[in-house]
């Protein structure tokens, strides 16, 4: 299904800074999105063309979940619901557990509930306008329209959202936006979701519709005929390598910020699933749009193995600023006098202060922190933190009330860094938060590969180059139970497909390459451990291709990742056994694909010359210093196919057209 | 447990209270040892309800001590690799000696009927008056004797302890953390009660008050 | 900080385990416990021994995957997650003895590594409220009293770690199975199998060989998430009234 043009001169594209280390393949388009209705009939139009599967068919039909977040615990309980075989992988003790679970601030609606003149266009408008003018509209459209169904159907779970005392739904603003469209429970929305989603699938799963994988992890997918028809897996407690066939594979593996090797994400989130299947001929999507978020505490020391977020709310009452001198950095900030501090957000932009996006409040800081003015241990010899002030807040509203908009903050932030925030301020830098690039799909979420949906932040999603806040719990919950299924059968009416077994030369090649990969990493028996490599993937990640982005720092990037990968397989340590619960050999696989991803991430962003969302390239600002998008050159979404080991990835662009909404520059000045 | 465990808590009060007669001198305990004997006469045959009381008591200490050995025994299998290392975080040492101190009272409750109900145990006295029996076996020369009472009654004191607010809890009486506050205070009021009530008979003899 | 750590080892769930002795030094205070681990970790793939084996993935305190006996306290000294406990909370000098939870219904599957499948099992039998998706009515259409939504929402922060078992003198899950049933027992939706769900979450309980309750309450005092002793006492109630009810 991939057609490539052959590496000749001027095939690439003349404007690209990434030539030389990619091909320029045919522009790709979604089909599936129906044509000649308005955007508001399309999702009616598409959930009536698809086809139907018979009652009675359905649990002849099996559905490979790889994944147990919100995308895809959703998905099994509906699917399993419908009377379909659902096999539910995750590589966590229990599903409950998917990262889905640390998402603190809610979920968006367009339930208009506050009669704030909320709608379901809006909700639309305001995230293709969030991520930047590069989202699919058809695809956010629907997920706006559908909004309001996960509410109520979160709610029939019971799940505990925080409520008036009338006893209604509470709403919040959040992100940003002028409407109260955001649901929550207390700081745990993510958790509430997860577990009413988990309890769903376990209510299949005690049905005998769902099959629950628990320690087990995909390391490849199985293609047989041009279809994904299965995965192959590691029970992660006995070692054992199994093949599991189906008529169809969802992915729902979530996000890959561990390529930073430091994020928010969970020790184990990572892009192995997603990667495989990447190898084996799905396309990857916007590869190089990660979201950096600023309120983060910083890292203490070279010991740090992850960060933790603090709610982006902090902003509206702390003031962020840094000390003028160099001196002062690591003197006791309460002996900064005032007319020693830099309030610099405040400074620069003076109408938006402290409340800026993102991105610019994430680039501010670093950029602080590069002059050397930065705050807290020196961490590889540069102090990486700014202030975050709550004394004037103090001051003006007194200790009670702080404490009660922020206390439970305060206290994680003094649990993790023994620091009394009501005293001295706190300290924070930005860490990389979510991905919103990832497989490439089509409006069904079909792949490129015919029988692999992708589902959650593991696809290339509703949120172009930048995502809102609340908008992922309501993307990930949207394609699980609403969306998916209802796409999948139009897939599945043409099943079941023709039996395969365990014999099938393409089932047996997968098999043999994860046992080679396997047994590579033990007889290695080099000298450096695997979190090494993956911190040292990280530093590179971080500094090249992370909050800003050069065409020179990408280049040397490439490099120095190419370099290191090598260096990687020569020289890894991996002890133990195959045939055990071993975890540096489970972290092996999942940093091999990371070392394989960093560089698409670096050609992609290379190839990217504009800043958009997320995406910040030095090279293409406005004179303020704030991203300039380029519409003319780059509306498009970059699918990456993969050029084989050794080869050059091939982009295939998929043209952004905008029908419904018109495309505008953002400024915040 | 809890149910049989509230029986005990009625029949210790009523106990409680019969002792106490003790100081209201001898015809008196003695009358009153007399007529839990020909309560309610004629329906009911001579020591007929004093037979009901200790069949149902008998019956629920097998119920109790049943229902205790086999939470025990839960308990033993369902930690059988014990921690080499353990520190206790803020139970009482009252709901951790549950056990031993229930067998303590089990063993305190044989002594205790061969002492005065079956006489076959006779330190002091074996006159027909229970009132002397008891006189005359707590003198100072015997002890031992007030020991091994005042001991029974500081395991009884902090098997009801534990035990009233545990029964409250398992009843589903403790929702809120008011109730439970009052249910620990009915634990706490009830072993001081009971403890210091039978231990006053005892101390007072020992002590020459009674005589 | 220099410390001496002596750590559980076991290589799989059918082998015999020991605890083994470990010197560590340059601890930084703001180390987190999980951190410490994972550079005596880098230490012992110095020098050719297998790494310790255990669980942890979010690290904020949320997913509920941490879980270790610390000085015989399950997550150690402070009301928080073994991965949020820093080292801050011991001293230079400091012997640490690290445990799995210990319970035969949490069999040891590798060092500090313990299978907490059991909890997964007793939600199946009921942790859940029946409805199908799409079958849902508006999310307004029950007011649910704050009262309620509020305590609901208390004990559903139940993080499934196992801690409360692990505390437990009697090796009971009664902390987390109430969690459960007060957290849908106090929700309009959740009447309909309010009887069934109690009784045959119950069941499973047993089933999995759990230990009963006598409400001593070390669980509590272990629980991350400081789930209140009185969801076993709602747990008892609800089992009550469903057996009046003839279940
Ligand atoms: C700290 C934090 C706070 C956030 N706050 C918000 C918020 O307030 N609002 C909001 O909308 N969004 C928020 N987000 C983003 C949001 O939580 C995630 O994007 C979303 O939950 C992802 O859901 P998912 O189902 O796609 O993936 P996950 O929940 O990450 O699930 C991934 C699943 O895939 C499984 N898996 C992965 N790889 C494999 C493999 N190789 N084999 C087998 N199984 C595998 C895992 O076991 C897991 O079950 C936050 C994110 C973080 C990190
Ligand atoms: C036969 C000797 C006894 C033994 C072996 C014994 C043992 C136990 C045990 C193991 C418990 C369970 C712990 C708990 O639920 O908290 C218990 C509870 C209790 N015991 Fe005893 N006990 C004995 C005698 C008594 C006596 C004499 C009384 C009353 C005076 C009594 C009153 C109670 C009460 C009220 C409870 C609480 C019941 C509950 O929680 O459901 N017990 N006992
Ligand atoms: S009740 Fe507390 S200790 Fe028990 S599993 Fe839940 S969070 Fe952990
Ligand atoms: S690792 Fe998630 S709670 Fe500790």
């Amino acid at each position: 299904m991939t057609e490539t043009t052959p590496p000749t001169e001027g095939t690439t594209a003349a404007a690209s800074d990434a030539e030389g280390f990619f091909r320029l393949g045919e522009p790709i388009a979604d089909t599936k999105a129906p044509r000649g209705v308005p955007i508001d009939q399309k999702w009616t139009t598409r959930k009536f063309e698809a086809r139907l599967v018979n009652p009675a068919n359905r649990r002849k039909l099996s559905v490979i979940m790889v994944g147990t977040g919100l995308a895809g615990g959703a998905a099994a309980a509906t699917l399993g619901e419908a009377g379909y075989h659902v096999k539910a992988f995750c590589y966590q003790d229990s599903p409950r557990r998917a990262h889905s679970i640390a998402a603190q601030g809610g979920i968006n609606a367009a339930k208009n509930y506050k009669e704030d003149g909320d709608s379901t266009f809006r909700l639309f408008y305001d995230t293709v306008k969030g991520g930047d003018y590069r989202a699919r509209e058809t695809n956010v459209y629907r997920l706006a329209e559908v909004s309001a169904n996960i509410i109520d159907q979160c709610v029939a779970q019971g799940v505990p959202f925080a409520r008036e005392y009338g006893g209604l739904l509470d709403n919040r603003s959040f992100g940003g936006v002028q409407v109260s469209r955001t649901f929550y429970a207390r700081g745990q929305t993510g958790q509430q979701l997860l577990i009413g989603a988990y309890q769903a699938m376990e209510r299949q799963v005690a049905a005998g519709t769902v099959e629950d994988f628990t320690r087990h992890e995909m390391l490849e997918l199985v293609v047989v005929d041009g279809r994904a028809r299965g995965i192959i897996a590691r029970d992660l407690v006995t070692g054992e390598i199994q093949t599991h066939l189906a008529d169809v594979v969802v992915l729902a593996s979530g996000g890959y910020g561990n390529v930073f090797f430091l994020s928010t994400n969970a020790m184990g989130s990572n892009v192995t699933a997603t990667w495989r299947a990447h190898r084996k001929g799905a396309y990857f999507g916007n590869p190089c749009y990660t979201q950096i978020h600023p309120t983060c505490i910083p890292v203490s020391g070279s010991h740090q193995s992850k960060l933790t977020l603090m709610s982006e709310s902090l902003r509206n009452d702390g003031r962020i600023w840094v000390p003028k001198k160099k001196a002062d950095c690591d003197k006791d900030p309460r002996d900064i006098p005032e007319e020693d501090r830099d309030y610099y957000l405040e400074r620069i932009y003076p109408s938006f202060g402290n409340l800026v996006p993102r991105d610019i409040a994430s680039r501010q800081a670093k950029n602080m922190c590069d002059e050397g003015r930065g705050v807290g241990p020196e961490v590889d010899g540069v102090r990486r933190g700014v202030y975050l002030d709550f004394s004037d807040a103090i001051g003006r509203l007194g200790r009670k009330a702080v404490e009660n908009k922020y206390g439970n903050l305060f206290d994680m932030y003094q649990q993790i860094t023994g620091e009394n925030p009501y005293e001295t301020p706190m300290r924070i830098y930005p860490a990389v938060h979510y991905t919103m690039g990832g497989l490439w799909v089509d409006y069904d979420l079909q792949s490129t590969i015919p029988g692999l949906f992708v589902t959650g932040e593991a696809n290339f999603s509703d949120h172009g180059a930048n995502r809102l806040g609340a908008s992922a719990l309501m993307q990930g919950l949207a394609d699980g139970y609403f969306v998916l299924p209802n796409t999948i059968r139009d897939y599945l009416a043409d099943g079941p497909f023709e039996k395969i077994d365990e014999s099938h030369p393409a089932v047996v090649e997968a098999r043999q390459s994860v046992e080679n990969r396997v047994a590579t990493f033990l007889n290695t028996k080099g000298t450096r451990s695997v979190d090494s490599y993956h911190r040292e993937l990280g530093n590179i990640m971080w500094e090249y291709c992370g909050m800003e982005r050069t065409a020179e720092g990408l280049r040397k990037a490439i490099e120095l990742i190419r370099t290191l990968r090598d260096d990687f397989w020569r020289n890894v340590k991996v002890l133990g056994a195959a045939d055990t619960l071993n975890q540096s050999l489970e972290r092996a696989g999942r940093v091999a694909d990371f070392l394989e991803l960093g560089e698409l991430m670096c050609i992609d962003a290379l190839n990217r010359r504009e800043s958009c969302g997320g995406h910040f390239r030095a090279e293409s600002q406005t004179e303020d210093g704030e991203a300039l998008r380029d519409d003319a050159n780059f509306a498009y979404v970059a699918a990456w196919e993969w050029g084989g080991d050794g080869g050059q990835p091939v982009l295939h662009k998929e043209d952004l057209v905008y029908e419904a909404i018109e495309m505008k520059q953002r400024s915040y000045k | 447990m809890a149910v049989t465990g509230l029986i005990f808590v009625g029949y210790v009060l009523a106990h409680m209270y019969g002792n106490l007669k003790v100081f209201a001198g001898q015809d008196s305990f003695d009358e009153y040892a007399h007529h839990l004997r020909e309560f309610g006469e004629p329906i009911l045959p001579y020591e007929g309800f004093l037979w009901i009381a200790r069949v149902v008591l008998i019956l629920a200490v097998i119920g109790h001590a049943y229902s205790a050995f086999k939470l025990w025994h839960r308990a033993a299998v369902a930690r059988k690799e014990k921690y080499s290392a353990r520190r206790v975080a803020k139970s009482t040492l009252s709901s951790r000696t549950m056990r031993w101190g229930g067998v303590t009272l089990l063993a305190f409750i044989v002594f205790h009927i061969l002492h005065l109900t079956t006489r076959t145990i006779t330190p002091g006295s074996n006159s027909d008056s229970p009132y002397e029996r008891l006189v005359a076996g707590f003198q100072p020369e015997r002890w031992w004797l007030v020991l091994i009472y005042l001991v029974a009654l500081v395991a009884l004191g902090m098997h009801l302890r534990h035990g009233v607010w545990s029964a409250c809890q398992t009843l589903g009486f403790t929702n809120t953390a008011a109730s439970r506050r009052r249910a620990n205070l009915a634990g706490i009021s009830l072993a001081v009660i009971v403890a210091v009530g039978f231990a006053l008979v005892p101390i007072s003899v020992l002590f020459g008050i009674v005589d | 900080m220099r410390l001496t750590l002596k750590i559980w080892r076991q290589p799989n769930s059918a082998a015999a385990g020991e605890l083994r002795t470990y010197q560590l030094d340059d601890v930084s205070e703001d180390t987190s416990f999980l951190e410490m681990l994972d550079m005596l970790n880098e230490q012992l793939t110095g020098t050719d021994e297998e790494p310790v084996a255990f669980d942890s993935d979010c690290r904020e305190g949320i997913c509920g995957t941490c879980g270790v006996m610390i000085n015989g306290q399950a997550h150690g000294p402070e009301v928080t997650t073994t991965c949020q406990l820093h080292m801050r909370s011991f001293s230079d000098g400091d012997t640490i003895t690290i445990e799995p939870w210990r319970a035969d219904a949490f069999p040891v599957l590798r060092d500090l590594i313990v299978d907490r499948g059991a909890f997964d099992r007793i939600i199946q039998q009921g942790g859940y409220i029946s409805v199908n998706t799409g079958s849902a009515p508006d999310a307004h259409a029950t007011a649910v009293p704050k009262k309620n939504a509020d305590r609901a929402f208390d004990v559903a922060t139940c993080i499934g770690c196992g801690a409360c078992v692990a505390a437990c003198p009697n090796g009971s899950a009664s902390l987390f199975l109430g969690a459960k049933i007060t957290h849908l027992g106090e929700l309009p939706q959740g009447q309909a199998e309010r009887d069934t769900r109690v009784v045959n979450m119950v069941a499973q309980h047993d089933h999995e060989g759990f230990g009963g309750c006598t409400n001593i309450g070390e669980c509590t005092a272990a629980c991350p998430k400081e789930i209140p002793l009185d969801v076993i006492s709602q747990l008892n109630k609800d089992l009550r009234t469903a057996m009046r009810h003839g279940l």
